[in-house]
């Protein structure tokens, strides 16, 4: 499904990340853990199509497409899903009126009709208890004014809303209590499907204690320095990133 | 030395002066004959005037012009064909063309006493309100617009509404131009709320035709203790008008105005609004909106005089800049030695979409009291590229994107209108115009269908 092959990004000249490859499979769940600025959210932005970064060598296959040549836009269309680190408030743009533009946008792309306003509400609906999100928030404005935690379990209805082949979660873990980890590990699970594929980027074994990862890779200065089972995302919580930071650096 | 002032129009008064004068009341004339005066002192402002700084309207009023200074009414009877077309807005609906007021009323009932009609005619019905009111307020020895239209104009709206009279509808004028040459219109409306009167008065400007409009309007309000007054002026011109605007109220005490001015599209807009609060405990809320492109003009030069104690303002203006269009924004506040315990807030916010577009925002506050609450803010700004991102990684094309947060940021305006429907309608225009599916007024759903049929009549 997601094919990385030496995968170069820099930001004004500075080389961030440095030669990635991964491979992701319909089903699959992988976890990218590893220390603050070794360019985590980097390598989802460069995925999403963030136009800050600048690729500078290697290739992205996304569903057998060339991802890196397709618009932000279109590679949502395609299937491709990022829960932001940090959600963006958009003041005076209702949750409703977002979901419906991007549902509507998305389906227009695979040549369906737009969804009525019933079943728009309908699916509104659904999406809600399956993530278990206060009605109250899909009818603010996008983020303006919600917590840490609200933030985060609006990026999991999103997903939930918009079924997106490949999700990316930067970090979504971060910031919640118990209750709300709960809550967006549950959602993360019940979307789980043989044909759709996750990637968990976190720096806490917690998350992983919910979502079971198939592979967990250390990211550390702009490459996956290990990969290996879910063990590994113990050993780390164990013995923290530091015998990683040793062995790796140059 | 300063330049002499531009007093050519002078030509264009004395040459018509016969024709001006006949139908209007003895107190206008008299008026008249002080702003002839006043004229040949101040002339047209250039920009070399402070207040004028940003637009300077002196190319504009050329005696050259085809001016209309007789109401050349149309055959057929209008109060038929106008009956009340538009189904979303329940309002009574009267008809300016080019300045003058048409027997275009759709025929409403309304509250006893309550006049909305010609100012011709009403201000020679009248003589009482007329020498209570108008030139009270409009600051013609000080304005050389302002003169000119003391002494050129001939009709408009007058609305007077009596103590305690409530009216529930509320009250359109729909201002239509309309004309074969380059045409200079002048219109004059005089607005009285008297004491605890309830009154939504809405005014729309649009074009018919396609030659050049250069307008000169004037609209005086007063309104009395506990009275309280929605107005709101919807601009939706093509880009050859050229628009002189100015609207003084004055506010007593314990009254409530609301004021609202949408700039949708125009060519060159200036519009000079003043508010003075003269009795303790009122209350103004201004705002405005204006979303310019091409190389339209706009400059809302705003004036709040704080005049007595314990009365409060709020202002807020925004505009969306595309293009090479340019703007400006004054906001001038004045807080009088006794005005004690005011509380006056101010913001202009804009959005540019282009490096092309510019925007000159000053506020200017002048404070003499003490014990005052103050704040002004002016933001000039781009899109949030985060934003932007963040709804296109939901699969949201750019151009959607764009609209989305374009109205977003429009939003807050036109959230403060009151007449639901109006709202409801501004959204569609709104939203219509940063599809650049709003070109010219002829798109207009607030009065399209009127618009229609007068175009057919006016064959
Ligand atoms: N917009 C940016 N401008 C400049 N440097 C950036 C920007 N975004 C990220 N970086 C740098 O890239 C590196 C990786 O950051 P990031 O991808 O956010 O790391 P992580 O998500 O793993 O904590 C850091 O050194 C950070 O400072
Ligand atoms: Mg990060």
């Amino acid at each position: 499904m997601l094919k990385i092959r030496n995968l170069h990004a820099k930001i004004d000249d500075k080389e961030i990340l440095r030669g990635i490859s991964l491979d992701v499979k319909p089903g699959e769940i992988h976890a990218i853990m590893g220390p603050n600025g070794s360019g985590k959210s980097t390598l989802a932005a460069v995925l999403t199509g963030n136009e800050a970064f600048e690729v500078s060598e290697g290739s992205v296959e996304f569903s057998g497409k060339d991802l890196l040549e397709m618009a932000p836009e279109d590679r949502a269309r395609e299937g491709l899903f990022l829960s932001f680190q940090y959600p963006v408030e958009i003041p005076g743009v209702s949750m409703t009126n977002f979901m419906r533009t991007a549902i509507n946008e998305q389906r227009k792309y695979r040549g369906l009709e737009p969804l009525s306003a019933s079943e728009f509400l309908k699916l509104m609906r659904d999406r809600k208890n399956l993530v278990e999100i206060d009605s109250d928030l899909t009818n603010r404005s996008v983020n303006e004014g919600f917590s840490g935690g609200e933030k985060k379990k609006n990026e999991i209805f999103q997903m939930a809303m918009l079924d997106p082949k490949l999700a990316i979660l930067d970090e979504t873990d971060s910031g919640l209590d118990i209750d709300a980890l709960r809550v967006v590990a549950n959602g993360v699970n019940k979307l789980r499907r043989a044909d759709n594929a996750t990637i968990v980027i976190t720096h806490y074994q917690r998350l992983l204690d919910y979502i079971q990862p198939d592979y967990v890779h250390v990211l550390y200065k702009g490459r996956i320095v290990k990969s290996a089972g879910k063990e590994l995302a113990l050993e780390l919580e164990e013995k923290g990133y530091d015998w990683i930071k040793k062995e790796f650096e140059e | 030395m300063a330049a002499a002032p531009d007093i050519s129009m002078l030509t264009l008064y004395e040459k018509y002066r016969d024709i001006i004068e006949k139908g209007s009341s003895p107190q206008v004339n008299a008026e008249r004959q002080k702003a002839v005066e006043a004229f040949n002192r101040l002339g047209i402002p250039s920009n070399k005037k402070e207040a004028y700084k940003y637009t300077n309207l002196q190319p504009w009023f050329k005696p050259e012009l085809n001016p209309v200074l007789t109401n050349k009414g149309f055959e057929g009877n209008i109060t038929e064909i106008f009956k009340c077309d538009v189904d979303t807005i329940d309002s009574h609906t009267i008809f300016i063309v080019n300045g003058h007021y048409q027997n275009g009323s759709n025929g409403s009932v309304l509250p006893d006493g309550v006049l909305v009609g010609s100012f011709t005619q009403l201000s020679k019905e009248h003589p009482k309100i007329v020498e209570t009111y108008f030139g009270k307020n409009a600051p013609a020895q000080e304005d050389g617009l302002v003169a000119l239209n003391t002494m050129c104009a001939v009709d408009g709206v007058f609305i007077y509404i009596p103590k305690n009279k409530v009216v529930e509808q509320p009250i359109q004028i729909v201002n239509l131009l309309s004309g074969e040459e380059d045409t200079l219109v002048f219109q004059r409306n005089l607005i009285v709320a008297e004491e605890g009167a309830q009154a939504r008065i809405l005014f729309c400007d649009h074009t018919l035709t396609s030659n050049r409009f250069v307008v000169n309007s004037v609209t005086e309000g007063f309104v009395n203790p506990l009275a309280n007054v929605d107005f709101y002026n919807i601009q939706n011109q093509h880009n050859g008008t050229v628009q002189f605007g100015g609207y003084y109220f004055n506010q007593e005490a314990q009254s409530v105005l609301n004021a609202n001015y949408f700039t949708l599209n125009t060519g060159t807009t200036r519009n000079n609004i003043f508010m003075r609060l003269n009795g303790s405990h009122a209350e103004s809320h201004l705002s405005g909106l204006y979303l310019t492109d091409k190389n339209q003009h706009v400059d809302n030069f705003t004036f709040i005089h704080h005049a007595v104690p314990d009365c409060q303002s709020n202002e807020l203006f925004k505009g969306v800049m595309d293009d090479s269009s340019t703007g400006a924004f004054t906001g001038r506040i004045l807080v009088s030695p006794d005005a004690q315990r005011t509380n006056a807030y101010q913001s202009n916010n804009n959005l540019l979409l282009t490096e092309t577009a510019k925007m000159n925002t000053r506020p200017q506050l002048e404070i003499y009291a003490d014990d005052v609450k103050c704040s002004h803010g002016a933001t000039v700004g781009q899109l949030d590229d985060n934003a932007l991102f963040y709804l296109r990684a939901r699969g949201i094309s750019k151009d959607e994107a764009l609209i989305l947060l374009m109205y977003a940021f429009a939003y807050e305006v036109i959230e403060k209108i009151k007449v639901p429907a109006l709202k409801e309608q501004i959204r569609e225009l709104v939203e219509k115009r940063f599809r650049g599916e709003l070109d010219k007024c002829d798109s207009c759903i607030i009065c399209n269908q009127l618009a229609d049929k007068f175009q057919e009549l006016a064959k």
